[in-house]
């Protein structure tokens, strides 16, 4: 296939950000100048071990976590500087998925009205209307509207009560959702099902991802272009084929070699990973992946390594990147 | 050969719940040597957790269990509880998936290691708190020493994890059972750990049973894998045998439905469709035969033995086995 030249305008730009926590009087530097960007229509990944501030980017791309710094440019238009009624208006564009679809759906609403609440929220008021988009939905992600509406979210399995949380993001019609560890929660047999829905829920309604997984092979089932992300930093971002089958950064190597493959002619390689991650409280100077890395170096303690590209369209942030 | 360490023997639970009995274990035989490991897959609610429970006798008080679970030549199904007590912990050890479950919270990891070291071995508090040292170490922990004096919560999750290993190695046990032992770990994490049961299984010769719903897990670290599926083992065989053919088609359904880093993104995953049957209201035929595509007529009226066909090793319990000849069942 021929190369297009030009990337389209991302949908979604994100600019150095920076989200912190206070705890007592200490700061947990949670994302710590992340950059990246999202095309309309792409499916970016996002991967990292629990912790690394995975959910708190997605928090704050969607403004539902207030960054200390950076921007967040959608559609041409800053997030970050919104407030109000104009907030409001745009977050009707972008949606999120949760990992834990059971708690995230109230326990004593019917099904029909938990899909309908956000357009109640966003104001439409014909009832007819409403219960036209909850049927639409609802059919989309495969759910019987007749049989589940009236329902109680108990009645449902985990895998049934993600298909009601992605309905129920669909309704207002988004261009971007963000999804947080969607499939992490369910059983091995209903993961492929909701990742399916999802990809074809993505096709039917031109929709633009943020997938957030700590599988990769998750991720890469789905993504066009994966993110790594280690300590509140991105440390390595590229197409999904090539950045998991030349990974320059040694923190992807790292993750790739750990996993585990279902195939015992492939031995697991015998303790790749050494130690564990510091504390976002108090993270390594320079690279923050340092103290687990074997290619460390005086540098890499003294200098912050900046994404740089290292092949096409593939970035990372190391001194010593792989060739 | 000689006799099996341990012999599941058409072990079955019950437990009573308010929607009618829930058969957690439906007559599950299993049986493991000294010295080998033994990986037991499945999704949620299969019933290997309750499985496990009843081989080390821990389970619910209302629960019911039938069969028997010979382990070193006793049936500890019929053990009083004082000789179980000083069974568990010595030959007979166990990690779960939360180490908080075997760790005490208000004591120091310290106190907890000698613990049950003097519990069980004649070894007074110096050479206990030495042979505490040694065990932390051997388990990965950096500055074992000064970790005696810690308490649990001042230790990361994979720490925590080492620590409930090496209190469970602390007696030499002749048998370990660890139940989902990575799976509250990251991915990098739980190498490590997987790493560390495997070097001291090999080292002190002692067997082991690994439960998890990942078949990656099982692949390359198991000597044999028994696959199992609404309470009941439905493929059991050597690992290399199992993964070179599947004959269960739960088993081949479950592989394939796995995202691999191998498969190109925006693949149309083999999804099983579906989900597993309500364990309170069992079927009459193969669980599996509501969501299997293979099913056929008699799938739904009778209940299929596990056994051996070609290979007696390899034992699975379907009408219609994948790929006997050419689809034809047997
Ligand atoms: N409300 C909060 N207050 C203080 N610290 C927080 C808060 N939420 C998250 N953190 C901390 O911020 C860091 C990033 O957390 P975050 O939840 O974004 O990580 P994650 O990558 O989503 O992890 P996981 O894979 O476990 O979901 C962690 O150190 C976490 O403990
Ligand atoms: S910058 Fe240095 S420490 Fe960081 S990943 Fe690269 S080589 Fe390792
Ligand atoms: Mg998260």
């Amino acid at each position: 296939m021929m190369q297009l030249a030009v990337r389209p305008e991302p949908l979604l730009n994100v600019d150095n950000l920076v989200v912190e926590y206070g705890l007592g009087n200490k700061t947990v530097h949670a994302v710590s100048g992340v950059s990246f960007e999202v095309a309309r229509g792409e499916t970016l990944g996002l991967v990292g071990e629990s912790g690394c501030g995975k959910s708190t980017l997605g928090r704050a791309v969607l403004q539902l976590r207030r960054a200390r710094s950076g921007r967040v440019m959608f559609d041409g238009q800053d997030l970050t500087a919104m407030e109000g009624e104009a907030l409001r208006k745009m977050r009707r564009r972008v949606q999120l998925i949760f990992q834990d679809p059971i708690a995230s759906l109230n326990p004593r609403r019917r099904i029909g009205d938990i899909v309908a609440e956000p357009l109640i929220i966003a104001g439409v008021k014909d009832a007819a209307e409403r219960k036209r988009r909850v049927h639409e939905v609802l059919v989309a992600v495969g759910l019987d509207p007749d049989i589940v509406a009236g329902r109680l979210p108990h009645e449902f399995s985990g895998g049934q009560c993600q298909r009601i949380c992605i309905a129920r993001s669909l309704v207002l019609n988004p261009e971007f959702i963000v999804c947080d560890e969607p499939v992490s929660a369910l059983d091995v047999s209903i993961r492929a099902q909701i990742l399916n829905l999802l990809e074809e829920m993505k096709a039917r309604f031109g929709l633009t991802l943020l997938f957030i997984a700590h599988d990769l092979a998750v991720v890469k089932a789905v993504s066009d272009r994966v993110a790594v992300m280690y300590l509140g930093r991105l440390c390595e971002v590229g197409p999904s084929e090539q950045l998991f089958a030349r990974p320059a950064h040694p923190y992807t190597d790292l993750l790739l070699r750990a996993i585990p493959v279902p195939d015992p002619d492939v031995r697991p390689a015998e303790s790749v990973a050494t130690g564990e991650p510091p504390s976002p409280i108090a993270p390594p100077s320079g690279c923050r992946f340092r103290t687990r890395c074997p290619r460390a170096d005086q540098q890499c303690s003294a200098q912050i390594p900046e994404l740089r590209e290292v092949a096409i369209g593939q970035f990372a942030a190391c001194h010593h990147p792989r060739a | 050969m000689s006799a099996p360490l341990l012999s599941i023997e058409h072990v079955a639970v019950e437990l009573p719940t308010p929607r009618g009995n829930l058969r957690a274990v439906d007559h599950v035989d299993l049986s493991l040597a000294a010295g080998r490991t033994l990986g037991i897959v499945g999704e949620s609610g299969c019933g290997k957790t309750m499985l496990s429970r009843a081989v080390l006798q821990l389970l619910p008080k209302k629960a019911k269990l039938t069969g028997r679970v010979i382990f070193d030549g006793e049936d500890l199904v019929r053990l009083d509880a004082e000789r179980l007590r000083r069974l568990r912990g010595r030959d007979l050890a166990v990690v779960f998936q939360d180490p908080m479950t075997s760790l005490n919270p208000v004591l120091t990891i310290g106190t907890q290691l000698m613990e049950t070291i003097q519990e069980h071995l004649e070894l007074d508090a110096a050479a206990a708190r030495k042979r505490s040292i040694e065990l932390l170490a051997a388990v990965g922990i950096p500055a074992p020493e000064q970790r005696l004096a810690q308490y649990p919560h001042q230790c990361s999750g994979g720490m925590r994890q080492r620590i409930a290993i090496a209190i469970a190695l602390s007696c030499e046990p002749k048998l370990l059972i660890a139940d989902e032992p990575t799976t509250a770990l990251d991915v990098t994490i739980q190498a490590q750990i997987l790493d560390l049961l495997a070097r001291e299984q090999r080292r002190r010769h002692m067997a082991m049973i690994i439960i998890t719903h990942d078949l990656g897990v099982v692949a390359g670290r198991a000597d044999e894998v028994a696959v199992m599926y609404a309470g009941r083992v439905v493929e059991r065989a050597p690992t290399s045998a199992l993964f070179k053919r599947m004959h269960m088609p739960y088993t081949e359904a479950l592989l394939a439905a796995i995202p691999k880093l191998d498969t190109a993104p925006h693949t149309l995953l083999p999804a099983i469709s579906g989900r597993p049957p309500d364990p309170t209201r069992p079927l009459r035929g193969c669980s599996f035969a509501p969501r299997c595509r293979y099913a056929a007529g008699r799938c739904h009226e009778a209940k299929p033995e596990l056994k051996g066909a070609e290979m007696p090793e390899h034992l699975y319990a379907c009408f219609y086995p994948i790929r006997m000849a050419e689809g034809i069942g047997a």
